[in-house]
């Protein structure tokens, strides 16, 4: 099964659980399933849309990923906030 | 004791003083993060905060105590699977019945909560209007931002959306029709003007103890009505420019409205580098200038719509703006003479004020 991994905040809002095994195909799969169970992040990784939040970044393996981007068993998902700011 | 409640672009700040100032920073929350607007409830005492964050988007939160814990409120979404996400929480205002709470967000959205801004659902009516697929944004998003209560009547209300003018129920929300008769906006062609929605509304209050009384400031234009909303009167003549963003009034006063003008649309800084606010104490007839205290020389400031708010009222009305510089500044005499009450703030979103 993939994990999710969080970073920043979004440990905290997990249980203050960094890494979460999670069932799913895609990176929306596996975001989805990890706000069913972690319900204090829904909306914070995901908009109303389905879509990743614009200025969080998703990696599958270490490779820049998107909400469709495959997802196979053993695979680490990386969610981490992009480096914008002002 | 004046209490301010203060959103910046990093944070929500609590100050306390006297008129007079300086005021003192008493807590800060959310550091880092943009806070929209933050008020503290009037039927609960409770803290409500507006939070953008530029990653997980935004969200309210409440608390008792800013420097305390803070607790995230449940229903500010759009509908799953759509085509819009939720942007930002523009206002929070409280009802005119016990728990009743209102906020306003882009795109165009209006919440309602009947726990004191705990829980949150959609108003329908508006939000399925079938005018929605004509509404264009201002250079701020489609932001709802002027949410105003009949004193007494929870089933009247009146909105302000930018740029889709002036909005009315008499229902609780049931159903919603336009306010705009009168608006003219000069920032579109003479032949395009009669039936456009595109109507840049900056702010809009009413006159508590003459409701049917309302001031707005327009993009380009400061109008009064008469008739709760349903149309308007021009009464920016005798005003340096009649471009800005917030607006005031003293409630005692139904004739009186306080507005801080801006040089031009395509120039949103104090004119000739100078910081007044213009008074009218005849409904708009005439406007005098009230600067006395305030930066006079060399002094570009752009004061935003959620940034100018009042305590008190009559003599003794006091009045806070704070200006994209972080400077804050007030008045504890109805705006005769002004002070400094905080210098160096980050930019400043919006400034609530109770006594």
């Amino acid at each position: 099964m993939p994990t999710v991994r969080l970073h920043g905040p979004m440990v905290q809002r997990a249980g203050g659980v960094a890494e979460h095994a999670v069932d799913g195909a895609t990176v929306a799969e596996l975001l989805r399933g990890l706000e069913g169970a972690q319900p204090a992040l829904r909306g914070w990784i995901l908009d109303e849309r389905g879509r990743l939040r614009r200025h969080l970044c998703a990696f599958v393996a270490g490779q820049d990923a998107r909400e469709e981007t495959a997802v196979a068993p053993g695979d680490r998902v990386d969610v981490v906030q992009a480096i914008s700011g002002g | 004791m004046t209490e301010l409640l203060v959103g910046t672009k990093k944070g929500f700040f609590v100050l306390e003083g006297e008129p007079g100032g300086p005021f003192d920073v008493r807590a800060r929350a959310f550091a880092g993060e943009p806070v929209e607007y933050a008020m503290r409830h009037p039927h609960t005492g409770t803290l409500l905060a507006s939070v953008t964050s530029p990653f997980y988007g935004p969200k309210i939160f409440l608390a008792d105590d800013a420097a305390g814990d803070w607790e995230q409120a449940q229903g500010l979404e759009l509908p799953a699977g759509g085509d819009e996400a939720l942007e930002r929480i523009w206002t929070i205002v409280a009802g005119e019945a016990d728990g009743l709470t209102y906020a306003g967000g882009d795109p165009g959205v209006l919440f309602e909560s009947r726990d004191g801004g705990v829980t949150w659902e959609r108003n329908r009516a508006l939000w399925e209007h079938p005018t929605r697929p004509d509404w264009q944004p201002g250079g701020g998003g489609l932001c709802l931002h002027s949410i105003v209560p009949w004193p007494g009547d929870p089933d009247r209300l009146a909105l302000g959306i930018s740029a889709v003018g002036v909005w009315l129920t008499d229902d609780g929300g049931r159903t919603w029709r336009h306010g705009n008769e009168g608006l003219v906006p000069r920032y579109l062609p003479e032949d395009a003007r009669d039936h456009t929605l595109t109507l840049c509304v900056h702010d809009l209050h009413r006159a508590p103890r003459r409701p049917e009384r309302m001031f707005m400031q327009f993009h380009g234009g400061v109008y009064r009505s008469d008739d709760a909303g349903a149309s308007w009167t021009t009464i920016g003549d005798g005003l340096p420019s009649d471009f800005g963003f917030p607006l005031a009034v003293d409630p005692a006063d139904p004739d009186s409205a306080y507005v801080i003008p801006l040089k031009a649309d395509m120039d949103r800084v104090t004119p000739d580098g100078r910081v007044h606010v213009y008074e009218t104490r005849d409904a708009g007839a005439t406007w005098r200038p009230r600067g006395d205290g305030l930066p006079q020389r060399d002094a570009y400031l752009t004061v935003l719509r959620q940034a100018f708010d009042r305590a008190g009222e009559g003599p003794s009305l006091e009045l806070y703006f704070g200006a994209t510089s972080g400077d804050l500044f007030g008045s504890g005499d109805a705006g005769a003479t002004w002070f400094t009450v905080a210098r160096h703030l980050p930019p400043v979103f919006s400034v609530r004020a109770t006594r």
